[in-house]
């Protein structure tokens, strides 16, 4: 799948990798696709919250040690 | 912007104050744990929901109550309350947020005791475990600590007291124990029940039925009694022959679940045994004094935990099922959901899993769940 932006999130802590997911999302149309790679374990839930709440589809999520790597697409 | 500390919650939810407390975690985390209050109102918005502004929120929040923002470990509620400030809403945010409040331990005094000496519980109300500590004339046991061991040595050090024995009623599935390190720390014994204790990796003393230590110049008693049910090797306590430490075995308002070391079916008869038989041949004027509380309205006027065992036999659903069947049915089949982690938890009890503090906050996340109701 086609990557239109990537979002390096690791290190920072909640509300920090939501706030900056929501604002990377905010440059991208609909359709297109943004990866977030986080280390705070709260983002592992609110995520996948967030993204249900703004109607926003995860297509793939995976975990690379202390690492993890959502793929979202815009609604 | 004020910053309220975990301490100040507890005085809230102890004099039953009013608070207006806006969680701004996600749902799920909501609704399965948040600070209990009698007079405690509550709003659930996840912060994620409140970035484009706080506009539509101002509007639905009270103008007469004080308000606390409530997070997960702090930083989305000082988001959120800056955000509240900017719009001309006074609020305060939790320090430490849920994590803090999981942690937090109120000393509270349950008794002088009569031949000289003091008993105090420690009431952890964000997990609601419940510590004990008996302290006379210089010396102190310590039953059910949970892992802030600091705040028991400290404790004592302020009542000039040398801690001489640490006490676990049974191998806790619910949260971690601070038993071994409180004993490593101080040089205390550290008593496990061996029943239990089949899988620990560490050296401990084992704690029998009849097992009697004395503190103070031998004035107080504390004596052990073996009553499996929750777990097998589940023992409860007399002290000075009037405050009776029940464990996990008999809570104020539930009674223990048996299947979080192993099987209902197989452990619904001790307990029962343990409940209907041994118990009841005690005095109904001891007063009991359980390892955990299930729901804030346990609490006492003080704050305490604890009632005198024969309204218990009067009151608590679980010791007024007559048939023994029915018994079984009621316990094996309404069994709540198991709680975070409790397989794990029950490994770093055993000494075979040492994770982080962090880890063990982790680990440790949720509400208690050690009785069936």
């Amino acid at each position: 799948m086609k990557i239109d932006l990537q979002l390096d999130a690791k290190g920072l802590s909640c509300p920090m990798p939501i706030v900056r997911t929501k604002k990377a999302m905010d440059q991208l149309e609909s359709g297109q696709v943004l990866e977030v790679t986080v280390t705070d374990k709260g983002a592992l839930a609110d995520i996948p919250a967030w993204a249900n709440a703004s109607g926003n589809k995860i297509v793939k999520q995976q975990e690379n040690g202390d690492e993890y790597v959502f793929i979202l697409q815009k609604a | 912007m004020e910053k309220w500390t975990a301490q100040k919650v507890a005085n809230y939810v102890i004099h039953k104050k009013q608070l207006f407390i806006l969680d701004v975690r996600n749902q799920d985390a909501f609704a399965d744990w948040k600070i209990d209050g009698e007079n405690f109102e509550y709003m659930n918005i996840p912060y994620f929901d409140l970035l484009d502004g706080v506009e539509k929120l101002v509007p639905q929040l009270p103008k007469d109550k004080e308000i606390l923002v409530v997070c997960a470990k702090e930083g989305s509620s000082v988001m959120v309350t800056e955000m509240l400030d900017e719009a001309g809403v006074k609020a305060g945010y939790l320090e430490g947020g849920m994590k803090a409040w999981s942690s937090y331990l109120e000393p509270l005094k349950v008794a002088d005791l009569e031949k000289g000496g003091e008993l105090y519980q420690f009431v952890r109300l964000g997990k609601g475990c419940l510590s004990y500590m008996v302290i006379s004339e210089g010396e102190a046991a310590v039953i059910d600590a949970v892992r802030f061991a600091d705040v028991f040595e400290n404790f004592a050090k302020e009542k000039n007291a040398v801690i001489r024995y640490v006490f676990d009623t049974h191998l806790h599935a619910d949260h971690i124990s601070g038993g071994r390190l409180l004993a490593e720390k101080t040089g205390a014994t550290y008593y496990l029940p061996p029943k239990d204790a089949e899988e620990v990796v560490f050296d401990y003393v084992p704690l029998e039925d009849a097992t009697t230590v004395k503190i103070g110049q031998a004035k107080i008693d504390i004596q052990a009694i073996y009553s499996p049910g929750h777990t097998i090797g589940s023992t409860s306590f007399i002290i000075d022959e009037k405050y009776f430490l029940t464990g996990d075995i008999l809570f104020i308002d539930s009674i223990g679940r048996p299947d979080l070391a192993g099987l209902a079916e197989d452990w619904v008869g001790d307990l029962r045994a343990t409940l209907y038989n041994h118990y009841r041949q005690l005095s109904t004027d001891l007063y009991v004094l359980p390892a955990h509380f299930m729901i804030i309205e346990e609490l006492n006027e003080d704050g305490t935990v604890g009632k005198r065992f024969g309204d218990l036999l009067a009151e608590n659903h679980g010791l007024n099922i007559e048939d023994e069947e029915e018994f079984r049915k009621t316990v094996t089949d309404h069994l709540p959901p198991q709680p975070n982690a409790y397989t794990q938890i029950r490994h770093v009890n055993m000494g075979r899993l040492t994770p982080s503090a962090d880890e063990q906050t982790e680990m440790e996340i949720g509400p208690n769940r050690c009785a069936v109701r």
